[in-house]
């Protein structure tokens, strides 16, 4: 039997796209470069102590628990004493974009997802595909597209922690009570009232959920998006292996949880929060 | 229940609701007269409604009852088409609510339907005063004005003061009224009522019927009301419309329904009714055999009708048919002796008359000890007709033995 050429025609595939848009990506990527550095710079432009001060004020007013406050300042506080504030900084700048980036696109498609049941049948199984594929999978191709560096980390991640934005998006929206979208219908609203009345503030909690998983997600491919030249905590993690230098991986390690339990923490009770 | 509006505010013609995948072959099968079993062996389809018809008129309340699974729930939500209708028309203000296009009938939707429902469907994110202003919002009502006919529809329904707390907060039964408040702050001409009170214990159940009722006779409504309790259809209902396995098996008056059942199945439905709370004067009363007129008969005359038709004693009317007393036969033929030709000296004034919705319980005590018969005296005065106790006895008998059988 012949081998059947699926490997060779996503390449031919992506080649094609390579020579014919990447004109357009890699102008793209000069673009957005400028944007995350300015952005990384502003949040150095704070001297670290009211950053921290800021972020714990933050996490308080967000969650109004005092235990995740003290934990959102003394866990950055440890972070600078490391000397990863930099790093730190790089990496949560990358985080960042990467899920602002995810949600505008994945939350959107959950809602069209969720009324449509046609487009769900397509949607599920590419959800199921960008779930199961390996991350290291995306960095191919988005090295040809962006160059080396934080744009094609940030693509990779964009595609690896969009799906649960998507389907916990599409989910939420599901759930609401049949008898409930009934009664809206017959208070005569359209479609968008609908959606912003009733189906969007049900769903919120879910959403939430969702939105930390992407969070979550995102940050996990940062020690992977630091191969193709991302810098950041991750970076420091990499350089660390590639050194065999075990005490500073583990700090850089240790960065990244902090990072990590702060955000989930946080964006748990803000899901929880709303009834 | 007298004057009969020129047309009705919603007819329903040959509706019919099949569900399922291959629900063009369910119709034929149902119009050739398959059974919803055979139809459902045959084709997988579930037959929802099945070729309904009927209306209801303005300012009417229309109950449509049945057990469960019979069609009820389906039907209400055929009038606004919250299900699409298989087959048929609904009419509303004359209007072909089937042939809407989906912004047409959004309208009809927000103007004309209030709707309350089964399970409440209140809207858990929102507080009780933002519920009851779902359908003003929708309507882009402003906001001071809506929140002001909130506050009024929920104190009409009793929920005063319970404005900001959220549905959780509150038991079933003050859900069900907040779902009542939603649909009466919009004003709607037409309330769609599925089971809306079949969450509440029986007393509240009980006033909120009253509360109903008299709503209902300040606001004039029309009203389709679904129910699975006889008691209450009989209660609240103008007209009764009966349903099994989705078609319509008889509509009517509460007490045609009742002393009347169209087939076993409404017979074994209305069986468990007390039929004295649910017959009225007007039902077991009998058409007067003879009057006199004040003006222009006698003594002589009177006596002569009452031996004619061998009555007791006869009613006495003046000139615009009102009754105003009676003569028995031993004071008449006193008076024929005496040699007198005025009714007016003999007519005895003082006596007991009923209206004909006095209930059949309530004439058993006064009809007890009352030497002629009663007389049924419609509001303009004037006599609907008599009961003796023969004939409400006969009456109640009647349905004893049909209630046995
Ligand atoms: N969405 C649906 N899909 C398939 N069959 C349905 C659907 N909705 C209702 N049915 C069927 O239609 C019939 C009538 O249901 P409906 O809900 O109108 O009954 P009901 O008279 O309101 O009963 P209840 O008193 O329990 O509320 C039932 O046999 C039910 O199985
Ligand atoms: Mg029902």
């Amino acid at each position: 039997m012949p081998r059947i050429p699926i490997g060779a025609t996503i390449e031919a595939f992506i080649d094609f796209l390579v020579s014919n848009f990447s004109f357009l990506t890699i102008a793209f990527t000069r673009v957005m470069e400028k944007v995350i550095s300015f952005l990384e710079a502003g949040l150095l432009f704070l001297p670290p102590w009211l950053f921290i001060v800021i972020a714990a004020g933050l996490a308080f007013w967000l969650t109004k628990k005092r235990g995740i406050a003290l934990f959102t300042l003394f866990g950055l506080l440890l972070i600078w004493n490391m000397g990863l504030w930099v790093a730190t900084v790089s990496t949560i700048t990358l985080v960042l974009i990467a899920t602002l980036t995810a949600l505008c696109i994945g939350v959107p498609i959950g809602i069209i997802a969720a009324l449509n049941t046609g487009i769900n049948k397509v949607v599920q199984p590419i959800l199921d595909v960008m779930q199961t594929m390996p991350a290291f999978v995306y960095l191919i191709p988005a090295i040809p597209f962006f160059g080396l560096g934080k744009v094609a980390a940030i693509f990779a991640t964009v595609i690896f922690s969009m799906p649960p934005a998507i389907r916990l998006t599409c989910l939420g929206i599901q759930q609401v009570p049949r008898e409930l979208v009934e009664c809206a219908d017959a208070f005569g609203s359209n479609k968008w009232q609908k959606l912003f009345k009733l189906q969007l503030p049900l769903a919120t909690p879910t959403i939430m959920a969702g939105v930390n998983q992407t969070v979550m997600l995102a940050l996990s491919m940062v020690v992977i998006a630091a191969m193709i030249g991302a810098r950041g905590l991750g970076g420091e993690v990499w350089r660390a292996i590639q050194r065999l230098q075990m005490g500073s991986g583990f700090e850089a390690g240790l960065g990244i949880v902090v990072v990590a339990i702060i955000l989930d923490r946080v964006l748990q009770q803000v899901g929880t929060k709303k009834r | 229940m007298s004057e009969i509006p020129s047309e009705p505010k919603i007819r329903i013609e040959n509706l019919t609701k099949i569900f399922g995948a291959q629900s063009k072959d369910a119709l034929k099968l149902l119009q050739s007269g398959a059974s919803k079993d055979e139809i459902l062996e045959k084709t997988g389809c579930g037959v929802g409604v099945a070729n309904a018809n009927f209306t209801v008129d303005s300012g009417e309340i229309v109950v449509v009852m049945g057990l469960s699974g019979s069609g009820k729930s389906t039907l209400v939500r055929c009038i606004n088409r919250l299900i699409e209708p298989t087959a048929g028309k609904v009419f509303i203000d004359n209007q072909d609510i089937t042939a809407l296009s989906m912004n047409e009938l959004r309208r009809v939707r927000l103007t004309k339907l209030g709707m309350v429902f089964q399970n409440f469907a209140l809207f858990p994110h929102r507080t009780v005063c933002q519920n009851t202003e779902y359908g003003l919002e929708i309507q882009k009502v402003d906001p001071a004005k809506r929140r002001e006919k909130a506050v009024t529809a929920l104190e009409q329904v009793g929920l005063k003061g319970w404005e900001d707390y959220y549905p959780h907060n509150l038991s079933g039964g003050m859900q069900q009224r907040v779902g009542l408040a939603r649909a009466l702050a919009l004003d709607p001409d037409i309330l769609l009522m599925d089971e809306a009170f079949s969450a509440l214990d029986p007393l509240i159940r009980s006033d909120m019927q009253d509360e109903l009722i008299s709503l209902q006779e300040s606001m004039r409504k029309t009203i389709l009301f679904i129910s699975h309790d006889l008691d209450e259809a009989l209660k609240i209902g103008d007209r009764i419309v009966l349903m099994k396995d989705g078609a319509v098996v008889q509509t009517g008056t509460a007490e045609q329904i009742l002393t009347n059942p169209a087939n076993e199945y409404v017979e074994r439905f209305v069986e468990n009714v007390d039929i004295t709370k649910v017959l009225t004067a007007e039902s077991v009363m009998i058409k007067p055999k003879a009057v006199v007129f004040l003006s222009a008969h006698g003594p002589k005359s009177a006596l002569r009708f009452m031996q004619k038709q061998g009555l007791s004693q006869i009613f006495v009317h003046d000139e615009k048919h009102k009754v105003i007393g009676y003569v028995t036969a031993d004071m008449a033929s006193d008076a024929v002796k005496r040699g007198e030709t005025e009714l007016h000296h003999i007519m005895q004034t003082e006596f007991v008359s009923v209206s004909p919705d006095t209930p059949a319980a309530d004439l058993i005590p006064i009809m007890a000890n009352l030497p002629y018969p009663l007389p049924v005296v419609g509001p303009n005065g004037k006599l609907r007709g008599v009961i003796i106790r023969g004939s409400l006895l006969a009456a109640l008998a009647e349905r004893g033995r049909n209630n046995n059988a």
